[in-house]
C-alpha cells in the first residue's frame, strides 16, 4: 500500500538465520536493477531464536512511506516451524503468494496457514545450501524464491548482478562464488509454486 | 538610552559593569596569569609573619602554598609574603618544622 | 559527481564522517548508534581517515573527551542513543556554554522505563534546552545532507549541533541516497581554523571560568544571542549546499500547503507516512497539506507561525511524552508562536510514536478527518490528543 508499483514483502525467521540479511540481500538485488528500495528490520527482544520481522519495500519511484508493513504482497518464511506460532499471512494479498523454506509439499501446509488462499510456494533451502555452500546457509535459495515469485527484478538481469556481487564480495574465494551461483540457479529451477 | 559597546579582549576589561553584548564569546580568557589582577590578600583575617632568625631556608613553605604568595629568588632563597594575593589561609605556619612563620590578626 | 548508493541511515551518518575525516571521535556505543562508531573505528582500522578515535567507559566521558579535543582545536565528533544522551546531560550544558562547535549525531531512541529500545523523541527533547542546536531528518538522504551541513553551521556559530534520526527507522533502514564526492566534502566543510583553541602556544588561553551572579547571566543572554543568531547561518549553509546538490534545506519543509485547508506539523520520519497519506486524500480532492519541522533549536516561531496560518485547523504532532498536562514540546512552542496573530487556526495536539508505537497512513487518515471536523464546527473539543494508544474507553481492536 506505498503508491501504485509498490511490492511489499515480509519476512518471518528466527534471530540468528539471516532473514535481515536476506532482506537487505534483496533490497541491493533490487537497487542493482534500478528500483527505489527499503529494507528494514524490526526489533523484538533482540535474542537468538526469538521470532523476527523484517520488510521491504519495492518502488519505481522514491517510496516515502516509513511504517511497517501490514497488507504485503508477498511473505516469506525463512524458519517454518514459526509456522504454528506466529500468524504468518495476515494481511497477506491473495494475489500474492506466501514462500516457506520446507522439504514439505505445499499442501501439506496449506491447514497451517489459517485460510490463506493464494499462492503457496515452497523451497528446501537447506538441502540447496547444503548441497552447494557445504552448510546451511539459507539466504541466497530464498533471495533467489522471492525474485522467482514475485517477478520485482527481471531473472536474467539478477542473475547476472549477482554473479557481480559475489565476485565482489568473495574475490578471494573463488569456490564461494561458485557454490553461490548454483545455489542461486538451483533455487530459480526448483521453486515449486503451488 | 542605548550605549556604546566593543566585545572585550582584555581581562582586565571584565568587570561587574560589562552589558553580555561586551562579554567574551563562551566568558573565555585570552591571556595568562590573571588570577594577578585580583586582590586576594584583602579577603585575609590572619597574617603569616616571618620569624627570620628561624628560618632555615629548607624551602618548604613554598609549595604548599595554595596561591602561589611565597615568591622564591633566583638564587633559591624565599623571600616575605605577596600579601597582596596571600588569603591568610595558615598552612605555611603549620608545615614550617621551625616555627619561623607566625599567624598574626589582620589589622 | 554524485554517486547513487544504498545504505542505512547509521552508515550515513559514518560514512559522511569518513568524507569529513575529523581530528578526534570521543564515543561508547548505545543502541541502535552502536554502528556508527563501529563502521566509523573499521574505517581507522583501514587507515581510510586519520581521525584520534578515544574509547571511553560511558557517554559521560564521551561528551568530556570531545568537550577537551574541541577546545584544544581540533574539529571533534561523536554518536549517541537514549540513556546514553541522558547520561551526558551535564555536559551537554558544559559544551554549549563553552560555545564548542561539537558535532554529535543522535539516533533518537526512547527513554526508559519502561525499558525499551525503539523509537521516539523523548531524548533529545529532554535536551532542547541545553544550548545545542537540532537538526531532524525524514530519510537516510537528510541524515547525510544534515550531518555535512552540522559541520559548517557549528564551526562558523561556535554551537555545538545534534543531527537527529529516528532509531531503526531509518538508522537500520536500508534505502536509496546520493553520495557526494570526497572532495566536495572535504571542500564544503572546509578546514576547521578556530580563533582561539588551548594548543596555541602563542596565545595562554583559559576555557570555562567560574561565572559569579555578577556575570552568569550577561554570559547566558549573549549564549541565547548566539542560538537566535544561528538562524541566518543556517540557511547560509543551506544555500550553499543548494548550490552543490540542488536539494533543498530550511527551517521546515512544506508539502502540499498552497491551497491546504488543514495541515500537520511533525518531526522525522513520520513525515514521510504523513506525505503519503496527503497524497492520497488529495487524490481523493481533500485539500490537506503537511509541514515538517527539520530545526528544532534554534525554533523558526516567525515563519512556522506564518506558514500553520495559511491554513484553519493544525495537529501538531510530538513523539515524546512531557508529562506536562499541557501537551508536548513541539505543540507548546508552535501554538505559543501564533498567540500574537490575528488570525490563528485552530491548533490540537497529538503525542504518537512512543518507545517504537509504528505510525501508519491510515492514522494519518484518521488525524486529518478529525481536522476536518474542527474546520467544519470551529470546535476543537479536546485539545490534547493520543494516537495509536489502546484506550478502554473507545472500541479497538
Amino acid at each position: 500500500m506505498a503508491g501504485t508499483h509498490a511490492v511489499e514483502i515480509r519476512w518471518h525467521g528466527r534471530g540468528g538465520q539471516g532473514a535481515k540479511t536476506a532482506c537487505l540481500l534483496l533490497a541491493d538485488a533490487a537497487f542493482d536493477s534500478g528500483k527505489y528500495v527499503q529494507g528494514f528490520p524490526e526489533y523484538g527482544p533482540e535474542r537468538q531464536g526469538a521470532p523476527i520481522t523484517a520488510y521491504n519495500r519495492i518502488t519505481e519511484s522514491p517510496c516515502k512511506v516509513h511504517s511497517n508493513i501490514y497488507k504485503p504482497d508477498y511473505v516469506v518464511v525463512v524458519d517454518e516451524t514459526l509456522l504454528s506460532t506466529v500468524d504468518v499471512t495476515a494481511g497477506l494479498s491473495e494475489d500474492g503468494a506466501i514462500i516457506i523454506n520446507t522439504e514439505k509439499k505445499a499442501d501439506e501446509l496449506r491447514p497451517m496457514l489459517r485460510g490463506y488462499k493464494g499462492q503457496v510456494c515452497t523451497l528446501d533451502a537447506k538441502r540447496i545450501a547444503e548441497e552447494n555452500l557445504g552448510k546451511n546457509y539459507p539466504n541466497t535459495p530464498m533471495l533467489a524464491a522471492v525474485v522467482k515469485v514475485s517477478k520485482v527484478i527481471e531473472e536474467r538481469k539478477f542473475v547476472e548482478d549477482m554473479k557481480h556481487s559475489f565476485e565482489h564480495k568473495f574475490h578471494n574465494k573463488p569456490s564461494v562464488v561458485t557454490g553461490n551461483m548454483n545455489a542461486l540457479k538451483q533455487t530459480l529451477r526448483e521453486v515449486k509454486v503451488g | 538610552m542605548a550605549r556604546e559597546f566593543k566585545q572585550i579582549t582584555k581581562a582586565s576589561e571584565i568587570t561587574e559593569n560589562i552589558s553580555w553584548q561586551e562579554i567574551t564569546t563562551g566568558t573565555e580568557i585570552y591571556e595568562p596569569a590573571t588570577s594577578l589582577l585580583v586582590q586576594t590578600g584583602d579577603w585575609r583575617v590572619n597574617k603569616p609573619v616571618m620569624v627570620w632568625d628561624k628560618c632555615k631556608q629548607c624551602l618548604l613553605c613554598y609549595p604548599y602554598c595554595p596561591d602561589s604568595s611565597i615568591p622564591v629568588s633566583k638564587d633559591g632563597k624565599r623571600l616575605d609574603f605577596d600579601y597582596d594575593h596571600c588569603k591568610g589561609c595558615g598552612i605555611c605556619a603549620e608545615v614550617c618544622p621551625f616555627d619561623a612563620i607566625e599567624m598574626k590578626k589582620e589589622g | 559527481m554524485a554517486k547513487q548508493d544504498r545504505m542505512s541511515g547509521n552508515e550515513a551518518v559514518a560514512y559522511a564522517m569518513k568524507q569529513i575525516n575529523p581530528d578526534v571521535m570521543g564515543a561508547f556505543p548505545i543502541t541502535p548508534s552502536t554502528e556508527i562508531p563501529q563502521y566509523y573505528s573499521e574505517y581507522i582500522a583501514d587507515g581510510e581517515v586519520d581521525t584520534e578515535f578515544i574509547t571511553v567507559e560511558s557517554e559521560h566521558s564521551a561528551m568530556a573527551s570531545v568537550i577537551g579535543s574541541s577546545a584544544a582545536g581540533a574539529r571533534s565528533v561523536t554518536a549517541t542513543s537514549s540513556c546514553g544522551l541522558a547520561y551526558m546531560w551535564e555536559l551537554l550544558y558544559v559544551a554549549a556554554s563553552m560555545r564548542l562547535p561539537i558535532t554529535m549525531a543522535v539516533v533518537n531512541r526512547a527513554l526508559t522505563g519502561p525499558i525499551n529500545i525503539n523509537n521516539d523523541h523523548s531524548d533529545s527533547m529532554g535536551a532542547r534546552d541545553s544550548g545545542w542546536i537540532q537538526i531532524y531528518a525524514e530519510t537516510n538522504q537528510e541524515v547525510y545532507d544534515n550531518f555535512i551541513q552540522a559541520i559548517p553551521i557549528s564551526e562558523r556559530m561556535r554551537l555545538p549541533i545534534m543531527v537527529c534520526q529516528d532509531g531503526f527507522i531509518t538508522s537500520h533502514g536500508v534505502s536509496n541516497i546520493e553520495l557526494l564526492d570526497d572532495e566536495e566534502v572535504r571542500d564544503f566543510v572546509g578546514e576547521y581554523e578556530p580563533e582561539h583553541f588551548l594548543l596555541n602556544s602563542e596565545e595562554p588561553y583559559a576555557v570555562g571560568p567560574y561565572g559569579i551572579s555578577a556575570y552568569y547571566m550577561e554570559a547566558k543572554r549573549a549564549q541565547a544571542q548566539s542560538m537566535k543568531d544561528s538562524m541566518a547561518v543556517i540557511m547560509d549553509v543551506a544555500n550553499e549546499f543548494k548550490e552543490l546538490t540542488g536539494r533543498d534545506y530550511g527551517f521546515f519543509e512544506e508539502y502540499m500547503m498552497g491551497d491546504a485547508e488543514v495541515a500537520l506539523v511533525v518531526i522525522g520520519s513520520s513525515a514521510g507516512t504523513g506525505k503519503e497519506a496527503v497524497d492520497r486524500l488529495r487524490g481523493e480532492g481533500k485539500k490537506v497539506g503537511l509541514i515538517k519541522l527539520r530545526v528544532f533549536r534554534p525554533f523558526p516561531r516567525k515563519p512556522l507561525a506564518y506558514a500553520m496560518c495559511k491554513v484553519k485547523a493544525v495537529a501538531v504532532m510530538d513523539k515524546a511524552e512531557s508529562f506536562s498536562n499541557s501537551g508536548g514540546p513541539l505543540f507548546n512552542e508552535a501554538r505559543s508562536s501564533l498567540y500574537d496573530l490575528p488570525n490563528k487556526p485552530f491548533v490540537i495536539n497529538y503525542i504518537y510514536g512512543l518507545g517504537g508505537r509504528d505510525i501508519t497512513v491510515e492514522d494519518f487518515y484518521e488525524i486529518y478527518q478529525d481536522l476536518f471536523v474542527i474546520y467544519r464546527t470551529d470546535d476543537p473539543e479536546d485539545v490534547y490528543r493520543y494516537i495509536g494508544v489502546r484506550d478502554s474507553r473507545y472500541r479497538y481492536e
